[in-house]
């Protein structure tokens, strides 16, 4: 039998197992493929905080969301088109997401009485017709695994491991994706184990040519190439993007990278990393706690070095004392919040947005630090680049708030020549700047650039230039210790107009208004830029208009955002939070932002967020023809 | 933009090589024009002069030296430092010179502390730079006493000490400063007195010439909140009675007439207090590897500092944090090119157009 080649514009795909079933490899290995071939792509791993949590328990499903099309596409999907689940609690627990009609295969080894009563089903799933929704296929996947690599000569429990590599090579044949590359990977990553890389790459062929000759599968499926702009491209996660953004504006200052940090997810991958490459003169800390991280950056910093610290939310709370002596020391320091949800342990793998009014407030006495955020996960080699820029060019601590979908989340990056980076080269002060009552020179540590307020940056080893900072208040210009009331009047005032002033240095706003009619602009910040994309478009498909906004610079907002705000009828501010940003905007341009929240520690689903997108939209026609009163959809207003 | 960025020199010369200077220095020299404002009488005065007294006799750039402190009366030294210097915030002063002594080590970097800011809210820190033997020298002024905040106990006050926040007594068990050094894996552990410069300063020198952290814990005196807590060991009239002063290679022997001495039980092998006559008196050995001597000696001491060991207890040779770094670094260079397009572009690239 011939079998049936279809063409598709998209698919999402999402594979889920136990913890310990190597779904995440799985998702990893597909992507890759899935890259290699020219798809665009978006994904979304997420797993419990446990190693291996409980066997075979809904707490223990571990999954990896891919969505790729032949065009472009802004998130990971909304619903699945197709589940691969590897246990009783992987379907359970993701049943819900799918789409009507989508595909389910279903390794059926585990489904047995105890594994189904330990997820709470009475009845096995895929007899009881409680499926029909869907097409399921139900295959012993870990069986023919383990028929596969028999001549490898493993034990039972060990050759069904390789059972993820088994459905990777079903969905690869499925989906028409490259195999070189996985079998490359595979004998790398097990080469002092070749019996263990033979089993795998058996394995995965076995998938593969079942796909190619079993009935149940009938059809595959193509999807071109996306076509996007000129260029060389490669997947990138987004704590990659953000490593090497950091690496990259350290050797575009010509200043070595330092960075202290202490362990803790979702941010540890990019201390794993820059560890990396101490071939470029990287210096990585692993520090004895949070506070000592960012101590030891800050003093690298002192040095001459780009000091950057990396931690997610709680480790930003310990680190709030030495934030606010880098902002009196006034020395260039990069704080990477990987945000993940919260309060205190909260939800460690998790994705949040709710740090935003603890970067930007969460510190004794005024003391105001910029604060950058990246949109999707290669655009996090850019946000760092830009948290570097202002954090040199302004001698001050600055905030990079990324957060967990896009560290984990991944997508093609057209990949940057390094000459074309912006050039961050730093003056250091090498000279006296200052003379006393008596004509002696002398260096003033806080005698401003009169066009960025920043202070000299004078490194020790630099002579003549010998001088003290510290917490205490100091004098404006000698930096001596002042208690001086209207000397702190000034320096407060001084310290906040040079975060200000970062402003001036920023573009205009960019504002997408395709039609220059729309009455309703959806404002967002950070991970939301794909969803509220992906929204955005499906409203206008629909025949609508509106207007997005997204802010990159989240302190100081750029000079332009209040006139923005103001040309438009309503303001949607959807976060993953409970409305920081708009408490701000509104606090700020005294606009009537709506919020619009969740905290399910995913990213919005773009149909839902259109859904809402169109109420605002009716809400704004519907006062005009005098009927004001809409029910709100769940939206709240902070 | 000009090229200043490259002029200085914030290259890598060996960890012995902090610059020297050609021209003589003067404990002037390290003098700033800020007015010193600790209390009147207070022991850090002496300690300053001392610290003045003895760098140039190091003959290093000054520009090349740097005091970073915490919070306390000790920290607000830096400002009396006519080198680079921070004063930071509470505790947290070995971390911050961690960074930049890792960093620079072509910088002699010292950290200037209280028992409160090193023993209390900055213990973690301690002990882990004293562990990972940083390129520091940490200057340890122990008054017994919280000053600055005028007067609670701290955590080397004895057992029993009535201040403002223990009106009948504190019931903390005090830290042994030395005892914790050595605890913590420290190279380089000393103890020496404000008052007694010439001390001061030898122990100074030591702590200077070590490669890697050296501990140097200074009893100080508070004549405002803990006057006299070491007068037992300052009055000519008991402090040869109760100090045992410790150079290497010498029998550890005091009292007024030199007539005790540290002797070693020949059967369990304890350090215990005994005749200076007898033929088990302890030699003095600062480089022993096992820590378990020096620490030895530093139980022999009580809370009221009745046998207190005074001088170096341990310097011991082990590869510096800093050293270690560089290093890797170097062979890191070596073995690959930094080619950051390379990196950029990675393994796995497709081309569009």
């Amino acid at each position: 039998m011939s079998k049936q080649v279809r063409q598709l514009e998209r698919v999402v795909i999402r594979f889920a197992g136990d913890s310990g079933d190597g779904m995440q490899l799985t998702g990893d290995r597909f992507t890759s493929e899935t890259a290699a071939l020219g798809n665009d792509l978006s994904t979304l791993p997420n797993f419990p905080a446990e190693i291996r949590a409980p066997q075979g328990t809904l707490p223990g499903v571990s999954s990896f969301q891919l969505h790729f099309a032949d065009h472009d596409i802004m998130t990971p999907g909304d619903r699945p088109d197709v589940l691969v689940a590897m246990n009783p609690a992987a379907l359970k627990a993701n049943l819900g997401d799918l789409r009507a009609g989508a595909t389910v295969i279903v390794d059926t080894a585990d489904f047995t009485a105890r594994n189904l009563g330990k997820v709470g089903y009475a009845a096995n799933p895929l007899t009881d017709g409680s499926l029909e929704a869907f097409q399921v296929h139900d295959v012993d996947l870990t069986g023919m695994t383990v028929e596969a690599v028999k001549e490898f000569g493993l034990g039972r429990k060990e050759a069904g491991r390789a059972k993820n590599m088994f459905a990777l090579g079903l969905l690869s044949w499925m989906y028409h994706r490259p195999t070189e590359g996985t079998v490359r990977f595979l004998e790398r990553k097990f080469a002092t184990k070749p019996n263990i890389a033979g089993a795998n790459v058996a394995a995965f062929r076995a998938g593969w040519n079942f796909g190619e000759t079993t009935e149940a599968f009938s059809v595959s499926y193509e999807i071109k190439p996306a076509v996007m702009p000129a260029g060389t491209y490669r997947n990138i996660s987004g704590n990659l993007a953000l490593s090497y953004g950091l690496l990259a504006a350290a050797q575009r200052s010509g200043l070595p990278l330092f960075l202290g940090a202490y362990p803790i997810t979702p941010a540890s991958d990019i201390l794993h990393e820059l560890s990396k490459h101490k071939r470029f003169g990287v210096r990585t800390f692993q520090a004895e706690d949070e506070i000592a991280g960012i101590g030891a950056a800050l003093g690298a910093s002192f040095g001459g070095a780009l000091g950057v610290t990396t931690t997610s939310g709680p480790g930003v709370a310990l680190k709030s004392e030495t934030l606010g002596l880098a902002v009196s020391l006034e020395l260039p320091l990069v704080i990477v919040d990987v945000q993940r949800g919260g309060p205190s342990t909260g939800l460690p793998t998790k994705t949040e947005q709710s740090d935003l009014l603890l970067a930007m407030f969460g510190r004794n006495g005024e003391a105001p630090i910029p604060i950058v955020a990246p949109r999707s996960p290669a655009d996090c080699f850019d946000a760092a680049i830009e948290a570097a820029r202002i954090a040199l060019t302004y001698r001050t601590p600055v905030f990079l708030l990324s957060d967990g979908y896009l560290a984990n989340g991944s997508e093609p990056w057209r990949v940057p020549a390094p000459g074309d980076l912006p050039d961050l080269r730093v003056d250091f002060a090498t000279e006296t700047n200052h003379t006393d009552d008596d004509g002696n020179d002398e260096f003033w540590p806080y005698l401003r650039d009169p066009e960025t307020l920043a202070r000299p940056w004078a490194v020790p080893g630099t002579p003549g230039l010998e001088h003290r900072v510290g917490g205490i208040e100091k004098a404006d210009g000698s930096g001596n210790i002042s208690y001086d009331p209207a000397n702190h009047d000034l320096m407060v005032r001084t310290r906040q107009a040079k975060v200000d002033g970062v402003a001036r240095s920023l573009p205009p706003l960019e504002v997408d208004d395709p039609t220059g009619d729309a009455r309703v602009l959806v404002l967002g910040w950070g991970s939301t830029y794909g969803p509220i994309g992906a929204a955005v478009r499906r409203v206008r498909k629909a025949g609508r208009t509106i207007a997005q906004a997204h802010l990159r610079h989240l302190n100081p907002f750029p000079a332009d955002l209040g006139d923005v705000l103001r040309r438009y009828d309503k303001v949607v501010v959807p976060e993953m939070n409970l409305g920081q940003l708009a408490l701000l905007v509104r606090a700020k341009y005294l606009v009537d932002a709506f919020g619009y929240n969740q905290v399910r520690g995913l990213p919005f689903r773009a149909e839902e967020l259109a859904d809402v997108l169109e109420h605002f939209i009716s809400e704004v026609s519907a006062t005009d023809d005098g009927n004001d009163a809409v029910d709100t959809l769940g939206v709240d207003s902070p | 933009m000009t090229d200043t960025a490259h002029r200085v020199n914030i290259g890598l010369p060996s960890l012995r090589d902090v610059p020297k200077t050609d021209v003589p220095q003067r404990a002037a020299d390290f003098k700033t024009d800020q007015e010193v404002r600790w209390c009147p009488g207070c022991g850090d005065y002496a300690i300053l002069a001392a610290v003045q007294g003895f760098l140039p006799e190091l003959g290093l750039k000054r520009e090349n030296i740097v005091f970073v402190s915490g919070i306390g009366c000790s920290s607000r030294f830096p400002y009396y430092m006519n080198t680079y210097g921070m004063h930071s915030i509470h505790g947290r002063a070995p971390a911050i010179a961690t960074g930049l002594a890792a960093s620079r080590p072509d910088l002699s970097v010292w950290v200037v502390t209280g028992d409160g800011d090193a023993l209390s809210i900055g213990g973690n820190h301690l002990i882990h730079a004293l562990r990972r033997n940083v390129n520091l020298k940490i200057l340890l002024f122990n008054n017994r006493i919280y000053g600055l905040t005028k007067g609670q106990y701290s955590p080397t006050s004895e057992v029993g000490k009535v201040t403002k926040s223990t009106p009948m007594g504190s019931l903390d068990f005090p830290f042994n400063p030395v005892s914790l050094a050595l605890g913590a894996e420290a190279s380089f552990v000393a103890r020496t007195l404000d008052s007694d410069r010439k001390h001061l300063t030898s122990v100074l020198r030591a702590a200077a010439e070590h490669e890697g952290t050296a501990l140097v814990e200074i009893y100080q005196n508070c004549n405002i909140f803990n006057d006299g807590a070491f007068e037992l060991l300052k009055n000519r009239d008991t402090a040869d009675d109760w100090t045992i002063r410790m150079t290497h290679g010498q029998p550890l022997t005091f009292g007024s007439e030199g007539e005790k001495a540290v002797v070693r039980d020949t059967v369990t092998g304890a350090l215990t207090i005994g005749e200076a006559g007898a033929d088990n008196v302890v030699v003095h050995d600062a480089h022993a590897e096992d820590p378990a001597y020096a620490f030895a000696l530093s139980r022999l001491s009580t809370q009221d500092l009745r046998y207190t060991p005074m001088g170096v207890f341990r310097s011991a040779t082990r590869p510096t944090y800093d050293a270690q770094m560089k290093a890797q670094l170097e062979t890191a260079a070596a073995a690959d090119t930094a080619d950051l397009g390379g990196l950029l572009r990675g393994n796995d690239t497709w081309s569009v157009g």
